[in-house]
């Protein structure tokens, strides 16, 4: 059945509106016969952005609350700040310890917590990121408390048996052994490895890997804990069918009491700059028959506090950031060269990396870099159209109030403005931004943030039939990589 | 299976990471709530109206937020292909975003991101479905765009667009998979399962060499004969007036002409027998993949596999997940789905290995779960806590209106009824302990059809005939 292909596609359906968009539509002034032009649009329906109620607990904890009262759900995001970026030498720590909240909390075993929650009707899921523990619970109304019983326990008193412990290492050291079967793990690996130099905070996976996986133990796991999940950190957002009131007396009967003993965690100074390459530079890694060549090129990307982030993301569209964008359109529909070309600015609390990504087909594997590189330097050396321009800013602001439509989106969005500390009027105020972007600024930004002379090349691919034709592009050094030791 | 392209990093990424959770939005709908005890009844409020060409037109109104979905059905998917041109029927879903008399290429996406909307298609073994979603006042647009091909698509069709959008299909093939690890699978479970000449033998995004061979006449001919109005049926849902949707898509599309009758094939016979098999991969683990001959989508015994399939693996304290993943630690991870389709169902058990597993040492724990299963039946906790869990996860996939509409869509192809709702989740709620106990004896037992993905030259990893059943 198609379910779950179309839900993995549908489930990144934005949109809803905000403003009416001008020239983009070439809506007709004149009214010819209805099939030859296309329809004209009425204005669109305005953000509306949601209103938050906020507090603090007498123990520090942080509750926003937005009442949502269309559905009997509430859903709940709880983060703790830091997540992988407090790893340290326990590359893997933070993204483990989230895994274990939920295998056994309180007097229950893992498969009772578990089967608990869905006898509820509710769902729970731990994880973390670069820069948050996150653990969030989607529950019908009317199970709200017996939930909310399991989600302190969750929280409060994970158990991190050492078998439990044990269990869930082994299974996420076979994961480490799995992505040498994955191109696009590969290709992940190789890139945070070469644009974070050892020291910086990014340069292994947030995953660990075998070796820092190997030695986590449950006091590995309680220590770190300990440091991270603190309630004078905590930032809870609550969304849905529950009135503020009601939230804060719920919470607080199951977590004013908590206070963390012992010191907290402390990010360690970065002092390790990611590296820009000085020229261009190749990284390969070898996959003997593999059909295709997944291709990432980057370099250090931008600060998400930026004065420069809208044009940024309205630059991205028009390059990678859309279907129609020129990547796609020339490596995808023009060339024929793959099922998707893309690029991207990833956001973190420390400047996270710029990629443009494809896979490609092995034989035109040379041809697909020399396309890249065009359309990196394209839009650097000439000013994009207004038609271009036009059609980006429409699809990143138009797209912005949708994603707000769901419980779990309001929550989301609240919770990661809440690790840039930008309140949610940051939605607003964005989108007014994007409305003021022009072409100029456009080039301006190419400029300064797309570094096409000094990227970090990585090619993961069948390097017998790959190797000859890229050396003949002379982008640069060539470095071919071992995967056996970048899979370690 | 199949979509038309990935998912393309949505320009939305405000601030970066990842969003743990999925994204909840239940049915709006009056009672849609909780899980245990009696609900009000579920009411999807639809109209449907069909054209004098034939097309048929739903509409449900849900003013929740401002946003709308259109989500178009042609009734023809992988199934009616032909041998020697499988894989055709995906890549006509490709070619239908590839401009029409009055919106030539590339316009179909640039008019729609330029009103702030998306669009993408999907197809299967039943059908090619189409669907866009955004912003309320980019419905006139949708629609305009949707009437444009079905009515005007072949007058700018060329040998160029096939050939363009051919390299894209071979190239979405290459990342689903050849280059994709245990992809090769793909290839050898439908006709494992399938009779040759049966519609389901062969995979939805067919074989290189078939795709290879599609020609521009071939792609006329499709045309012609599925993509038809009276073989077609539009969804639309969200913030919009019955009134003014039905008037635009009389409007739109009343003067397409109707297409000829489609006679369907009988579809051959299916002889279930044991069959074995071995490949091997570039891969580190082995994997093994056990199906069963099951039911089409509504028959009798659908509810209660779906029942089944979360019994088995839908939580951490489920049968199989329990006892092979953590009790015994043989697997890595598995996986049970029940895929019931229009004319058959199977129902497939995935697991992949742990280091230095066999697979039939992990075939043999599953299947001494399923006979248990079989024997002794859920506990009534157990089956609570999939009805639970199941009506949950109901009410949680319709939380957007896009996928209500393709679910509105479904329901009117399976059952004629587009507002069944209610109906599917009573048929779920109903099962018993002996619905479970009759299919898992029924269906999950011999015969079936073993695949096992080894590492290349690790063969004697692989499953081999018999087990414990």
């Amino acid at each position: 059945m198609s379910r779950a292909h179309l839900a993995r596609h549908a489930a990144t359906a934005v949109g809803a509106t905000l403003f009416a968009v001008a020239s983009a539509t070439s809506p007709a002034p004149a009214q010819p016969a209805v099939r030859e032009r296309p329809p004209a649009l009425g204005s669109a329906a305005p953000l509306t952005v949601p209103a938050v109620h906020r507090e603090r607990l007498a123990n520090g904890l942080a509750l926003s609350v937005v009442e949502q009262r269309e559905l009997p759900l509430v859903q709940l995001v709880v983060s703790f700040p830091g997540g992988a970026r407090l790893d340290a030498a326990n590359a893997g720590i933070a993204a483990f310890t989230a895994n274990m909240l939920d295998e056994g909390a309180g007097t229950r075993d893992a498969a009772t917590l578990q089967s608990e929650l869905a006898f509820l009707g509710a769902s729970l899921q731990t994880g973390a990121d670069w820069d948050r523990i996150t653990v969030s619970l989607k529950v019908p109304v009317r199970s709200l408390a017996p939930a909310l019983d399991l989600l302190a326990d969750v929280i409060r008193r994970p158990t991190f048996a050492s078998a439990e412990v044990k269990r869930q290492r082994d299974l996420r050291l076979t994961a480490i052994l799995q992505q040498r079967d994955q191109p696009n793990a590969l290709a992940d690996i190789a890139f945070n490895s070469t644009l974070f130099p050892t020291g910086h905070p990014y340069h292994r996976n947030a995953g660990g890997d075998s070796a820092t996986v190997a030695a986590i133990d449950s006091s590995a796991v309680r220590n770190f804990y300990a440091r991270a999940l603190r309630p004078e950190h905590a930032q809870v957002v609550v969304v849905g069918d529950i009135a503020a009131e009601r939230a804060r007396a719920e919470l607080q009967r199951r977590l004013g009491d908590w206070r963390a003993a012992g010191a907290p965690a402390v990010a360690a100074a970065v002092t390790t700059a990611p590296r820009r390459e000085v020229r261009t530079r190749v990284y390969l890694v070898d996959k003997p028959g593999a059909a295709q060549s997944v291709i990432s090129i980057g370099w250090p990307g931008v600060d998400r506090l930026s004065p420069d982030y809208a044009p940024l993301m309205v630059m991205n569209t028009l390059l990678g950031g859309s279907f129609s964008s020129r990547l796609n359109s020339n490596l995808r529909e023009a060339k024929g060269y793959t099922y998707g070309a893309s690029s991207r600015f990833t956001f973190r609390k420390l400047p996270g990396p710029f990629i443009a990504s494809a896979a490609v087909r092995t034989n035109v594997t040379d041809s697909s870099l020399v396309e890249f590189f065009k359309e990196l330097r394209a839009i650097r050396d000439q000013p994009v159209s207004n038609d271009e321009l036009q059609r980006a800013k429409a699809y990143v602001e138009l797209a912005l109030p949708g994603s707000l439509e769901s419980t779990s989106q309001v929550a989301g969005a609240i919770a990661q403005l809440a690790v840039f500390d930008l309140p949610l009027a940051e939605l607003s105020t964005y989108a007014a931004k994007v409305r003021r972007v022009t072409t100029a600024d456009v080039q301006r930004v190419a400029r300064q943030y797309l570094h096409p002379d000094q990227a970090s090349v990585i090619v993961v691919g069948d390097l017998n039939s790959v190797r000859p034709s890229i050396e003949a592009l002379k982008l640069g050094e060539i470095v071919v990589l071992d995967l056996a030791a970048l899979t370690r | 299976m199949s979509a038309r392209r990935p998912v393309i990093a949505l320009v939305i990424a405000l601030v970066a990471g990842v969003i743990a959770t999925p994204a909840p939005r239940a049915l709006h709908a009056q009672g849609a709530q909780g899980v245990q005890g009696a609900s009000p009844r579920l009411r999807v409020p639809v109209t449907v109206d069909t054209l004098p060409n034939g097309l048929t037109l739903i509409v449900h109104e849900d003013h929740s937020v401002p946003t709308v979905a259109t989500n178009v059905w042609f009734h023809v998917g992988s199934g009616d292909e032909k041998p020697g041109r499988t894989g055709f029927a995906h890549l006509f879903e490709h070619l239908m975003f590839m401009g029409s008399e009055h919106a030539q290429y590339p316009q179909f996406d640039r008019l729609l991101e330029s009103a702030g909307a998306s669009n993408n298609g999907t197809t299967n073994n039943d059908r090619t479905a189409y669907y866009e979603w955004g912003p309320r006042h980019a419905l006139p647009l949708m629609l305009w765009l949707e009437a444009d091909r079905m009515g005007w698509l072949l007058p700018t069709m060329d040998s160029a667009k096939v050939d363009a959008q051919r390299e894209v299909v071979k190239n979405e093939r290459r990342q689903g998979v050849e280059n994709q690890p245990y992809g090769i699978v793909e290839d050898i479970s439908a006709p494992a399962m399938y009779p040759k000449d049966h519609p389901y033998s062969w995979p939805v995004i067919g074989s290189m060499a078939d795709l290879s061979a599609a020609s521009l006449e071939d792609t006329k001919e499709f045309f012609r004969k599925y993509y038809a109005p009276n073989n077609a049926v539009i969804v639309v849902a969200g913030d919009v007036k019955g009134d003014s949707v039905r008037a635009l898509v009389r409007q739109l599309f009343a003067d397409i002409p109707r297409g000829p009758a489609i006679a369907r094939p009988t579809p051959a016979p299916i002889v279930p027998r044991d069959t074995v098999i071995v490949a091997e991969d570039r891969v580190q683990l082995p994997r093994l993949y056990l199906s069963w001959h099951a039911v089409p989508r509504f028959h009798a015994d659908d509810a209660a596999l779906e029942v089944t399939q979360y019994l088995l693996s839908g939580a951490r304290n489920a049968r199989l997940t329990s006892a092979v993943v953590y009790e015994q630690e043989l697997a890595r991870d598995v996986y049970a789905q029940n895929d019931a389709k229009k004319l058959a169902g199977d129902f497939t058990v995935v697991a992949t290995a742990r280091p230095g597993k066999a697979l039939n040492v992990v075939r043999d724990a599953i299947d001494r779960e399923l006979v248990r299963l079989a024997t002794d039946g859920p506990t009534d906790r157990e089956l609570q806590q999939a009805r639970n869990a199941l009506e949950s996860q109901f009410l949680n996939r319709l939380e957007f209106v896009n996928a209500k509409a393709e679910q509105l869509n479904e329901y009117y192809y399976f059952t004629g009824t587009p507002d069944a709702f209610q109906r599917d989740l009573d048929r779920m709620q109903g099962v018993t302990a002996a619905d479970v106990k009759r299919v898992v004896n029924q269906y999950l037992r011999a015969p079936r059809v073993t695949v096992s993905v080894v590492p290349t030259g690790k063969k004697e990893l692989a499953a081999t005939a018999g087990g414990a059943q």
